[in-house]
């Protein structure tokens, strides 16, 4: 087939105008040809012989005249062993490679293999000569740290095939021939251990995509007992800047337990990136003993690289989470931010001149939205072991208010918010997730008429509150002003933890529902106070000495002997239980 | 052999258009008028359509006056020779002293590789307690001071330019005040750092299109130095004029306008200004502060929206203090953990009991009877504001970790203000103890 090429006829920041001369694809791939330099551009959209590119690089030194080269390609990434522990950009450029080649500075129009095509992989054929197979089968598989990793019929493989030939047990790079497959025409196909995958199609060569019922665990106390998440769901974080979105996605990266962790930084800052980037090598995984970067892949289009490249970032992340899914591996996707990518997309169509929709996004912000959350999903492959991807997006608001478009279209699409709040963040209260106005639509690791419980205390403490801004605490009834400091103490020892306490930092499951029938006796207990002065001094020294059991090690001495202190404080007050409470630890018991 | 085109086709605003062939994206032109030359850059190629915005503006610009194209992008000297000088938005000297030629670098070059940065790790101590307790300034970090019109922000500028402990400072003025200049250059002048600054001024009434240059002068002088392994300050006031004077330019040039007219790339051309913030590997580092002065003190405006989501935090000036809500360094978190063992709690504790303070105060304001823990964090809040607020205090951190202890321990018992009970041990001052 004929190369289609083309010639420059307008530049515009970061979009080019090509005249062509034959068939292009929308989203096809087209390298813009400088003197010593070929630049990576993509088609997206087309006017009879005329398409605009967005170019992944910076547009310094085009001139009209210049010519274009397709690729016949469409955007896509190389799947293969070796994906695991690599840093790469939104074109799937290894960084750290680039880095020892060109230096400090990012070089355009030099593009890497995503794979290293020395490494050899042990490879272990799954399958026998004569052997009828189809797409996403297991050829065989190599050890890729701790997984075995599955080396697959490639995804876009239709039909059925025979296996003619296959490597027998050994060493092969992931460009070696190690099975040749002969379709139902005759003709033979051959496979190495690496194929490539359009980023922004969804690969969907399972069995059947299930309901997510089984929880996602984070260690955050707030988000695992009141907001949680489930394996191949979806959540979004929205909140202003400083709200500690990033502290939150950097803590959620290193404990959530998940198999891979795909962190996917489009737009952000360098110096957050780079602590991610520098930190997880060093990072002992709990549960593997291994580093943490042996599970996890980064994708770091920080906010000075092109727009364009930006863009492709989300999608190369959900491709390589998709990809790692078929292997019956749980893969936790994180955006950071999607705005920035949502940003990205306004302003190429502000470039394509298109008619704004609101906030001058296009109009198809919504529907890119969601079809980008709906690649999320725990499914059932073909050998009928289970696999998910669970995407978790932060979205940074425009001016921290949530009615703007892009944290509107991403909440008609999420199973659960954590809405962070720009008040909580002031008054350093981290997580500073909403506790009230967040949601959750999955199931959690403790009963729902418990935290329902803990959080209807939350929700009238709140409104006393509000009340005692108006008639003052002398205006406040005892009762009332006890229910307040019950509220503060849940939201100080429980809804906030501290990210760089070592224990505090992630709670595991077995301490949650521990820590939480603690509180829940707290809170469902009625005390015999005197005045208010002596229901707040006795909570500021139960809150102290919480703080101190939670950042005790986990059954150690130091941490039953604070805890029998604290239900000692209790009991010494206590007398009686709220009758609510009394019959949701009866159903409990 | 450079071609010179004699018919300008239209003029509006700054930018105007030729008809030409050869021309590529980004290059600088030279505009011969009857009142002088200037430098223009190509925004944009159509066919052979070429768009330049004239660096000097394009008052009395005629239609036959001549465009020469000069086959390259903009370029700055580069040389110690630029300590101690003054030069303007196009790297003229505005200091009556020699222009320099030698060394031209590009500007507005690539950006660093994410993975040859080393994570920020070195406190700039800068002797105001609001900065080095409660939100460190970390070399290589970029952090704008959001304020308004009329607050000191410039003099907040001078004083850490004076104070901060860094090689070099390079001060971007942005449509800077006459005045706001000679300020500049005087404060530092008197405080002895003229020799390790360099300035590039663009002032409210030189052409507007020369602000836009400034930042990306500044910054890719900057990187050299660090390359050397100099560290940089670099100072940019104000981002905001830098805002205004790109969306004047987009909307002459007929773009389809994002929020509230600026255009839909704000976002992407303030990043690729403040990301030059970086610690090499193995080189110096460039940290950035600049002024963002917020349109009607509205934080939730595009340029202090967009710029609060590229930078590691936000110094708040208000009412001439530095407010503790709302400001933050992100970076903090990487040099307090070495500074001492009570540095970060204290700093949490404090800021705590200030949001305390505040609610008690609005409670008295509204005259509800104060109870004794009100009483407190009065007595608590009007120290903090006096003794640690004022912009006037220059102590070194240590010693502002100590006052913030006395300061506690005068106004509370230890288990009132949230300290974990290892660290009031430690740290208490010993005659406050009372039981």
């Amino acid at each position: 087939m004929a190369v289609t090429t083309g010639t420059i006829l307008g530049v515009n920041g970061n979009m080019v105008s090509v005249q062509v001369s034959g068939n292009v694809a929308l989203n096809e791939v087209g390298y813009i040809l400088l003197e010593d330099q070929r630049l990576k551009s993509e088609v997206i959209r087309i006017t009879g012989d005329m398409v605009e590119m967005q170019v992944f690089e910076m547009t310094r030194g085009i001139g009209i005249g210049d010519r274009v080269e397709f690729s016949g390609e469409l955007l896509a990434v190389e799947l293969g062993p070796g994906l695991l522990s690599q840093i790469y950009d939104g074109l799937q450029n290894p960084l750290p490679e680039l880095a020892s080649q060109c230096g400090f500075f990012l070089q355009r129009g030099i593009y890497l293999n995503a794979l290293d095509r020395t490494t050899k992989w042990e490879f272990t054929p799954a399958v026998s000569i004569g052997d009828v197979v189809s797409s996403a089968d297991t050829l065989g598989t190599v050890p890729e740290g701790i997984f075995s990793h599955r080396i697959m019929v490639p995804f876009n493989f239709k039909g059925r095939f025979t296996v003619v030939s296959l490597a027998s047990k050994g060493d092969y790079t992931v460009d070696t021939k190690i099975a040749e497959l002969k379709d139902e025409n005759g003709s033979i196909h051959e496979v190495t251990m690496m194929f490539e995958w359009p980023v922004k199609r969804a690969i969907s060569n399972y069995e059947e995509r299930l309901r997510p019922d089984e929880q996602m665990v984070t260690k955050v106390r707030i988000i695992d007992t009141f907001l949680p998440v489930a394996l191949g769901g979806t959540y979004c974080i929205p909140g202003p800047f400083g709200a500690g979105k990033t502290v939150l996605q950097q803590v959620t990266s290193r404990n959530a337990e998940v198999d891979i962790v795909i962190v996917a930084a489009c737009g952000e800052r360098a110096g957050e990136v780079v602590e991610t980037l520098k930190e997880f090598p060093e990072l002992i995984d709990p549960r593997t003993g291994r580093t943490l970067m042996e599970r996890t892949v980064i994708i770091c289009n920080t906010s000075s690289m092109p727009v364009a490249a930006r863009e492709a970032s989300v999608y190369t992340a959900v491709t390589i989470a998709e990809y790692y899914r078929q292997m019956g591996l749980n893969i936790l996707l994180l955006a950071d931010s999607t705005s920035r990518w949502a940003q990205a997309m306004r302003e190429m169509s502000g470039r394509l001149e298109e008619i704004p929709g609101e906030e001058a996004f296009p109009a198809y912000l919504e529907s890119v939205i969601a079809s980008f959350y709906e690649r999320a999903g725990l499914v059932r492959l073909k050998d009928g072991s289970k696999g998910s991807v669970t995407i978790g997006g932060t979205v940074s608001p425009a001016g921290g208010n949530f009615e703007e478009p892009v944290t509107q279209a991403t909440l008609k699409v999420v199973g659960a918010f954590h809405g962070l709040s720009r008040d909580r963040a002031n008054a350093r209260k981290y997580p500073s997730i909403h506790p009230l106005d967040s949601w959750s639509k999955y199931g959690g690791l403790i009963d729902p008429q418990l935290t329902q419980y803990a959080r209807d205390v939350l929700f009238r403490g709140n409104e006393i509150d509000q009340m005692m801004k108006v008639v003052g605490e002398e205006g406040t009834g005892l009762d009332d002003y006890t229910v307040y400091q019950k509220s503060e103490f849940l939201d100080r020892v429980y809804l906030q933890q501290d990210s760089f306490d070592p224990v505090d930092a992630s709670v595991g499951v077995e301490r949650q529902r521990h820590v939480f029938n603690l509180i829940f006796d707290i809170l469902a207990a009625q005390y015999n106070f005197a005045s208010q002065r002596e229901a707040r001094e006795f909570f500021n020294k139960l809150r102290q000495n919480f703080l101190d059991y939670n950042g005790s090690e986990w059954k150690s001495d130091e941490f039953e002997r604070l805890e029998n202190e604290i239900k000692q404080m209790v009991a010494e007050k206590k007398n009686g239980i709220d009758p609510g409470a009394k019959k949701l630890m009866a159903v409990n018991a | 052999m450079q071609k010179v085109y004699s018919r300008i086709e239209s003029i509006a605003g700054n930018v105007i258009t030729v008809t030409a062939a050869g021309v590529r994206y980004d290059d600088l032109a030279l505009v011969s008028a009857a009142h002088g030359d200037s430098l223009a850059q190509v925004i944009r190629l159509k066919g052979d359509k070429v768009s330049l915005q004239v660096f000097n503006g394009a008052r009395g610009i005629s239609t036959g006056d001549e465009v020469r194209f000069l086959g390259h992008s903009m370029k700055v000297s580069f040389s110690d020779n630029l300590l101690g000088r003054i030069f303007d938005g196009s790297g003229r000297p505005r200091d009556n002293g020699p222009s320099i030629e030698e060394n031209l670098i590009e500007i507005g070059g690539a950006s660093v590789n994410p993975a040859k940065r080393v994570i920020p790790r070195n406190m700039i101590r800068t002797g105001i307690p609001m900065i080095d307790v409660f939100n460190t300034l970390v070399e290589s970090q970029k952090l704008p001071i959001f304020s308004v019109s009329g607050e000191p922000y410039n003099q907040l500028l001078a004083r850490i330019a004076l104070q901060a402990e860094v090689d070099l400072i390079i001060l971007a003025g942005i449509g800077l005040k006459y005045d706001d200049y000679l300020f500049f250059k005087e404060s530092l002048e008197e405080g002895g750092a003229l020799s390790r600054t360099i300035f590039f001024v663009h002032t409210a009434s030189d052409p507007i299109v020369e602000a836009l240059l400034v930042p990306d002068i500044s910054l890719a002088v900057a990187e050299q130095f660090a390359l050397q392994g100099k560290r940089v300050l670099v100072l940019m006031t104000d981002m905001t004029n830098f805002a205004d004077a790109m969306k004047e330019i987009a909307i002459t040039m007929e773009q389809v306008p994002s929020n509230r007219g600026y255009p839909g790339d704000l976002y992407s051309q303030l990043a690729s200004r403040y990301e030059k913030a970086v610690d090499f590997e193995g080189a110096g580092s460039i940290t950035i502060l600049g002024v963002t002065t917020m349109p009607g003190d509205d934080v939730t405006h595009p340029i202090p929206d967009n710029t609060g989501y590229i930078t590691e935090g936000q110094y708040y000036l208000k009412n001439g203090r530095i407010e503790p809500f709302g400001s933050l360094s992100r970076l903090k978190q990487m040099v307090n953990k070495d500074t001492r063992q009570d540095h970060r709690s204290i700093m949490d504790a404090m800021i705590t009991l200030y949001a305390s303070f505040k609610e008690s105060l609005e409670k008295k304001s509204m005259g509800f009877r104060m109870t004794e823990w009100d009483e407190k964090l009065l007595r608590f809040g009007d120290q903090f504001e006096s003794k640690m607020m004022d912009l006037s205090v220059n102590i070194p951190l240590e010693q502002a970790l100590d006052l913030g202890w006395e300061i506690l321990a005068d106004c509370f018992e230890p288990n009132e203000t949230g300290l974990r009970t290892d660290l009031t041990k430690d740290f208490w001052p010993k005659e406050k103890v009372s039981n």
